[in-house]
C-alpha cells in the first residue's frame, strides 16, 4: 500500500468533479420540482431527489473515508458488508439450525476477511470465504440435525457472505496492490473502480428515463432498458476512458477496464435484481432514502470488484 | 452520571444490531396517552420499541418491566429506569392494586405505556393475553390502544439461543383499538385485542416494501 497523501491537486480536482455534478444534479432536480405537474411525473422527480439527496451523504462519507487513510476506508466496507448481509439474511427464511452459522459470519467471518485484506495476505483472504466459510457453514447447520430445504439454505447462506462480504472485500484490497511504476496513492484506483461503477449506473438510469423504450427484462428489472443500457454504459465507459489519468493503465487498456467494469455491474445488478423477484421484494431494505437498501447501491459493485481486482493485479502487478 | 452516554449507546448498538425501523400504518406518532401492546419475543422487545419511537416521544414513553428481574440489582435498575424510562411492576399478583395505580398514573398525566400482554414469550407465534391490558383499558378510557408487531425479533434471538444474528426488525404500528364496550367479557376484549395484533403480519417475510416511506410520513 502507497503511503503518499491523498490530499493532492489530483484528488482536489477529481473532488471538484464530484462536487460540480451533484450541484448541477440538485439544480436540475430543483428545476424539475417547480416544473412537473403530473402525478407519476411528480412522484419520480420526488424519487429523483431523494436519491441526489443521498448522493451527497454517499460522496461525502466515502470522501471522507478515503482522505481518512486505508483503515478507515477498509472499516467503512466492513461495516458496509456487515450491512449488506444483514439485509440479505434478513430477507432469507432461515431456520434454528442456521443460527451459530449465520452468527459467526456476521461477527467472525466479516471482520476476518477485512483483517486479512489489511494484513495484505492475499493468497488467504481470496480463498476464505469460497473454501473454508463455505464448508464451514453446512458443517455448523448439519449440527442442528434438521435436513428440511438443507440444500436450499446453504445456498442461501453462502450466496449472503459471497454478494455481501467476500465481493465486495475487494473493492477496498484494491488499496494493498503494489503495482510497479503507478506512484500515485492507490486509493484512486478504488475512486476509480467506484466512480465508473456507480456513473454507469447513474447515467443507465437517466438513459432511461429520458430515451428509454424498449424493455430489457421486465420480469426481473421493470426500469432496465436497452437504450438506457447502451447510453448509460458508453458514456460510463467514456468517463473511465478519460480517467486513466488517475490510473496505470493507458488510455486503450482504461477504455477495456471500464468495460469490464460496466459489463460486470450490469450482470451484478440484474443478478440480484432476479434474487429480489424471487424473494418476493422490491428494494433490499430502506437504508438509503430514494435508492433502498445498501446492496440496491452496490449491486453492480459487488460483481465488478473481484474482476476489476484480478484483471489489475493479473497484469499490472 | 453514566446514564447520560449510556443510553444512546445502548440505542445505537440497538439500531447496529437490528435497524429498529418504525412503520406508522394505522396511526401518526403523536403525545397522547397510548397504550402500545407488542408482541414479546426477545429480551431485546423493550431497548427496540424504545429505539423505534422518535426521541420526543420516547422521553414520554414508558416500558413496563418486571420488578423481580430489573430491580435485582442496581446496574439493572439504573439501566431499565435511567435509561429506559421502564416502569418496574411487581408481577407475582401481590400487589396488583398497586401496579394498576402506577400505570393509570402514567397515562392520567399524559404520558404513555408500553405492555407486552402475552407475559411469556413463544417459538414465533402470539400467545394468548394476561387481562392486565383490558383492567388497564377499563380504568382509562382515554387511552389509545395501539398495537405493535415486532417483526423478526424471534429470529435474531431465538429461545435458548444466547447469540444474536442481526436482522432488520421493523415495528408495525396499527390503528387503535376501540376500548372495551359495556357489555364486553375480558375475554372477548383480550381475543380482539390479540387478533389487532395478528393482523399487523404481512405474508411475506419482506420488511422493506416501497410505500413504506410515503406510509411513515402520513
Amino acid at each position: 500500500m502507497t503511503a503518499e497523501p491523498l490530499f493532492q491537486p489530483l484528488f482536489l480536482w477529481l473532488a471538484g468533479a464530484a462536487l460540480g455534478l451533484l450541484t448541477v444534479a440538485t439544480l436540475i432536480g430543483a428545476v424539475l420540482a417547480h416544473r412537473v405537474r403530473s402525478p407519476a411525473g411528480r412522484d419520480t422527480v420526488r424519487n429523483l431527489n431523494a436519491r441526489i439527496r443521498s448522493w451527497w451523504v454517499m460522496v461525502a462519507l466515502f470522501a471522507a473515508a478515503m482522505l481518512l487513510g486505508g483503515t478507515v476506508t477498509l472499516v467503512l466496507f466492513a461495516l458496509l458488508s456487515y450491512l449488506a448481509l444483514r439485509e440479505f439474511i434478513t430477507l432469507t427464511p432461515t431456520r434454528r439450525g442456521d443460527h451459530l452459522g449465520l452468527f459467526l459470519s456476521f461477527f467472525v467471518v466479516v471482520p476476518l476477511q477485512y483483517w486479512l485484506i489489511g494484513f495484505g495476505w492475499y493468497g488467504l483472504f481470496s480463498i476464505f470465504i469460497p473454501v473454508y466459510v463455505f464448508m464451514a457453514l453446512p458443517s455448523l447447520a448439519v449440527l442442528g440435525a434438521d435436513p428440511s430445504d438443507f440444500l436450499t439454505r446453504t445456498a442461501k447462506a453462502q450466496w449472503g457472505v459471497m454478494v455481501a462480504v467476500y465481493c465486495l472485500s475487494h473493492a477496498p484490497a484494491l488499496l494493498w496492490l503494489d503495482i510497479p511504476g503507478y506512484d500515485l496513492p492507490a486509493a484512486l484506483l478504488l475512486l476509480y473502480l467506484m466512480t465508473v461503477a456507480q456513473l454507469s449506473d447513474v447515467f443507465q438510469y437517466v438513459f432511461g428515463k429520458l430515451w428509454g423504450r424498449t424493455r430489457l427484462s421486465p420480469g426481473i428489472s421493470p426500469s432496465k432498458t436497452v437504450e438506457g443500457l447502451l447510453g448509460g454504459g458508453l458514456t460510463a465507459v467514456a468517463v473511465g476512458t478519460g480517467l486513466h489519468v488517475i490510473t496505470p493503465f493507458s488510455p486503450l487498456q482504461a477504455a477495456g477496464m471500464s468495460l469490464a467494469i460496466v459489463t460486470a455491474g450490469f450482470f451484478g445488478g440484474f443478478v440480484l435484481s432476479a434474487m429480489k423477484r424471487d424473494l418476493g421484494v422490491k428494494d433490499w431494505g430502506t437504508l438509503i432514502e430514494g435508492h433502498g437498501g445498501i446492496l440496491d447501491r452496490l449491486d453492480s459493485v459487488v460483481f465488478s470488484a473481484p474482476l476489476f481486482f484480478h484483471l489489475t493485479r493479473y497484469w499490472f502487478t | 452520571m453514566m446514564i447520560p452516554l449510556l443510553r444512546p449507546a445502548l440505542l445505537g448498538l440497538t439500531r447496529l444490531l437490528v435497524g429498529a425501523r418504525a412503520s406508522w400504518e394505522g396511526c401518526a406518532p403523536a403525545d397522547v396517552p397510548r397504550i402500545y401492546f407488542a408482541n414479546h419475543s426477545s429480551h431485546l422487545d423493550t431497548l427496540v420499541m424504545m429505539a423505534a419511537l422518535p426521541r420526543e416521544l420516547r422521553a414520554r414513553t414508558h416500558p413496563v418491566a418486571a420488578l423481580d428481574y430489573w430491580g435485582g440489582s442496581a446496574l439493572r435498575r439504573s439501566v431499565a429506569v435511567g435509561c429506559l424510562n421502564a416502569l418496574l411492576v411487581d408481577r407475582t399478583g401481590k400487589a396488583t392494586a398497586e401496579v394498576m395505580d402506577a400505570m393509570a398514573a402514567v397515562l392520567e398525566d399524559g404520558r404513555s405505556l408500553i405492555l407486552f400482554p402475552e407475559g411469556t414469550r413463544g417459538d414465533g407465534a402470539v400467545q394468548p393475553f394476561k387481562s392486565g391490558l383490558y383492567h388497564l383499558a377499563r380504568r382509562v378510557p382515554g387511552a389509545e390502544l395501539v398495537p405493535v408487531l415486532i417483526e423478526n425479533l424471534n429470529r435474531v434471538m431465538p429461545k435458548g439461543m444466547p447469540l444474536p444474528v442481526p436482522l432488520i426488525c421493523t415495528m408495525r404500528f396499527g390503528a387503535p383499538l376501540p376500548p372495551p364496550v359495556d357489555g364486553e367479557d375480558k375475554a372477548a376484549f383480550l381475543e380482539r385485542a390479540r387478533d389487532a395484533l395478528v393482523a399487523l403480519s404481512h405474508p411475506s417475510p419482506s420488511p422493506s416494501r416501497h410505500d413504506s416511506s410515503q406510509r411513515t410520513a402520513q
